[in-house]
């Protein structure tokens, strides 16, 4: 069962049918008493057509009222969810009035119980779920077309509408087997939560079809054990609350696309950001000074980034880590701001390839993408980080080994980067 | 299927629970109480439905469902004020929840919110099943609620005068609240409903504004869910403002429309299960689809009967 609705649910999910299965799932309920009523007993035959039939009628009236009338779909599904739902509640408690009604088990569709299905039912769950995943096998390239491409399928001659009441059909199909386990209000979960999951996990629609139908029935396995083992537990919610845990420890915790890691990635990338940026800095405040000396103040340093004191002190601690600089404190531990920052020849190197990344970018912008030189500086400013040697090089070429930026600018050439102090020597004296 | 429908006794249906003044207060009651529940619900929810959230409704209305519990096993009460804190904080949380994974993480707002609303509802469903017997309170009563109930609730009183039982209580404070709110922020509800932009512009808190109608929508479903359920909240939200907009197209028509609406719903649930002995508040929303049905066809705006009738007129 799981496997079934993990299946539908990667269709539903990638379609944005999401709530369209939460409305076709509240809508059977009608169904299931009529079934009921009709064959007055827990036939599960008479009870699966009507629910088919009210499934349909459902997802029929849908449509005439969004062709028919200016209501939003929201609004639609929400009144044919809730009418449906209402008649089926009459429905039931009109049925449990009643002389035959007594026969315990119907209200079990309302929130599942897994201990409480025959053999029969296990069959036709069965049955379903090898249809299901039959069915998806053979059409699985023309559904997944209508799904993403819905002019394109129409165009190459594919039978949309056709497809579309196939799915819809199968989504029934899986909504009504599951019913009685899971119960209608949280079969939607079922549909829903697998599927999301696995779209966090994969992005290519085969991987995420198999994931969810996994998914789907880890949580059914372990979810009806549990439910199994204690005397009052409802199958249903607890099914739906694995899935959702799954769903949590995947979100944060998926090696790739988990919040966690991407949000480490992140901050490493920050870091990074800052570090540059303190180099760069430091580069220019040098500059500043027409490269007389070799070292900057500090508090000079916090003035130019924009940055407190105290956070100045951090990052030039993180410089001198990783061996790109070397802090000579002051004497006076009362002016922090007066100790002084030298760059190591790592760190002065790796100062010159940002300044040059910057300057290059600049460049490159206002003499062939024609930019005003007073508009390039913010993109620069993001740019100088992520450029490749390979890209610089190229950048190089086009602009035939400039010396100077837009704004005049020495542009730190490869020699620099390589030679290190000589050349700052050197560009000492001619200045 | 002939026992299903029993014979109308008309005399038994609308005479009987008026016959003697115990009757009539007691059914009064349960009349006024929906009333009272379809009235706020609608006026709210005309609002929710200009603003496209009729499913939001749906969401938070399932959402509040673990806060209920949890403030229930809290206080062993069914009190307003403890539950209406636990509601209003699991709705919340549960609104924050959408909008937080529709915004930071892959997942479309359709999956958001059928992944949110699910998992809080299987929650509370847990909850309340593990709560047990001794309870006042149980699944069906939550799910369903059972209006009938109304006149059986505690009365509160004040003093010593009696001022009427709990539920219808807590539903008229609401109410009130409700259209007092509705009549003083009634321009900007309307600005920000169509035109985002706009009240942006004007320098409207479009974000408090659309909190405090989430808020506002919580405390209604608190007060109503005893007697209609959670479910069946939703359709109480949809049902009267899509019904008036197949009649009217002006704002204010639309929320007039649900004092009249509110009425034939009642009083048309009432009778109903009077007649089949079946849930009140699942017959009131099968009025409301009848009503809503009627409408469709022949409403002067948008009927379908209507424009064919015009279509012809034209040819």
């Amino acid at each position: 069962m799981g496997v079934g609705c993990g299946l539908m649910g990667g269709f539903v999910v990638t379609r944005k049918l999401s709530l369209f299965g939460d409305t076709l799932s509240h809508a059977v309920l009608p169904g299931v008493a009529v079934g009921f009523l009709w064959s007055q007993s827990k036939n599960s035959i008479s009870i699966i057509v009507g629910a088919m039939i009210a499934g349909f009628l459902g997802v029929f009236l849908i449509s005439l009222l969004k062709k028919t009338t200016r209501i939003g779909l929201d609004s639609a599904l929400g009144l044919v969810l809730s009418g449906f739902y209402a008649v089926g509640i009459c429905l039931l408690t009109r049925i449990q009035k009643m002389e035959f009604g007594n026969q315990s088990g119907i209200d079990r569709y309302l929130f599942g119980q897994i201990t409480g299905i025959s053999a029969s039912d296990v069959w036709a769950m069965g049955i379903s779920c090898i249809l299901i995943a039959l069915i998806t096998m053979i059409f699985y390239k023309e559904l997944l077309v209508t799904g993403f491409d819905h002019g394109f399928a129409h165009s190459i001659g594919l039978p949309v509408d056709f497809l579309q009441y196939l799915l819809w059909m199968l989504l029934a199909f899986a909504v009504i087997t599951s019913l009685q386990v899971i119960g209608v209000i949280l079969v939607s979960a079922l549909l829903i939560i697998p599927a999301a999951t696995a779209s966090i996990i994969t992005q290519k629609m085969r991987n995420l079809l198999v994931w969810s139908a996994l998914l789907g029935m880890v949580a059914g396995v372990i979810g009806s054990y549990i439910s199994f083992l204690g005397s009052r537990l409802p199958t249903g919610p607890i099914i739906v609350l694995i899935s959702t845990l799954i769903f949590i420890l995947t979100l944060f915790f998926h090696s790739q696309n988990g919040l966690l890691f991407k949000w480490l990635r992140l901050r490493g990338k920050e870091r990074k950001i800052a570090l540059e940026n303190t180099l760069k800095a430091v580069y220019q405040e040098l500059e500043g000074n027409k490269f007389s000396e070799d070292s900057v103040r500090l508090g000079n340093l916090a003035k130019r980034r924009r940055v407190s004191m105290p956070e100045m002190y951090q990052e030039a601690i993180h410089l001198v880590k990783k061996e790109l600089a070397f802090l000579i404190p002051v004497k006076n531990q009362n002016l922090p701001s007066e100790n002084t920052l030298t760059l190591s020849p790592a760190g002065w190197s790796e100062a010159c390839r940002i300044v040059r990344n910057h300057r290059l970018w600049e460049l490159y912008l206002t003499n062939e993408v024609q930019y005003a030189a007073d508009h390039v500086h913010e993109d620069a400013e993001k740019i100088e980080h992520v450029l490749g040697d390979e890209t610089v090089r190229k950048i190089e070429r086009i602009l035939s080994n400039p010396r100077r930026d837009p704004h005049g600018k020495l542009i730190p050439s490869r020699q620099d980067i390589e030679q290190g102090f000589i050349e700052k020597m050197v560009a000492k004296n001619l200045s | 299927m002939n026992e299903f429908f029993p014979p109308l006794d008309l005399v038994d249906t609308f005479w009987m629970p008026w016959a003697t003044s115990k009757d009539f207060i007691w059914n009064a009651q349960i009349v006024t109480m929906g009333i009272m529940v379809s009235l706020s619900c609608g006026l709210i929810g005309s609002f929710i439905v200009a603003r496209k959230l009729a499913l939001m409704g749906d969401a938070i209305s399932h959402g509040i469902l673990p806060g209920l519990a949890i403030a229930f096993i809290a206080t062993q009460s069914k009190a307003l004020f403890p539950m209406f804190i636990g509601a209003c904080g699991a709705g919340l949380l549960c609104s924050f929840c959408i909008e937080w994974l529709a915004k930071k993480t892959p997942l479309k707002m359709d999956a958001a919110l059928g992944l949110t609303f699910t998992s809080f509802f299987a929650l509370g469903v847990l909850l309340i099943t593990q709560m047990g017997n001794n309870a006042h309170i149980d699944a069906e009563c939550l799910l369903y609620g059972e209006i009938g109930f109304t006149p059986l609730a505690e009365s509160i009183t004040w003093g010593s005068i009696e001022i009427g039982s709990r539920p219808l209580l807590s539903i008229g404070t609401v109410t009130i609240i409700i259209i007092s709110i509705i009549t003083i922020f009634y321009k900007q509800l309307l600005v920000t409903s169509f035109d985002q932009t706009l009240s942006v512009s004007l320098g409207l808190p479009v974000r408090t504004i659309h909190y405090g109608l989430m808020l506002l929508l919580a405390i209604t479903i608190v007060a109503s869910f005893e007697s209609v359920g959670v479910i069946l909240v939703i359709a109480m939200l949809i049902f009267p403002s899509t019904t008036a907009s197949f009649f009217f197209t002006r704002m204010p028509a639309i929320l007039f429309c649900s004092i009249p609406l509110s009425i034939i719903y009642s009083l048309g649930g009432f009778f109903l299960a009077r007649w089949l002995d079946c849930s009140i508040a699942a017959s009131m929303v099968v009025v409301a689809m009848l009503c809503f049905g009627i409408a469709w066809a022949f409403g002067p705006e948008d009927g379908v009967v209507t424009k064919l009738f015009l279509k012809r007129n034209q040819n």
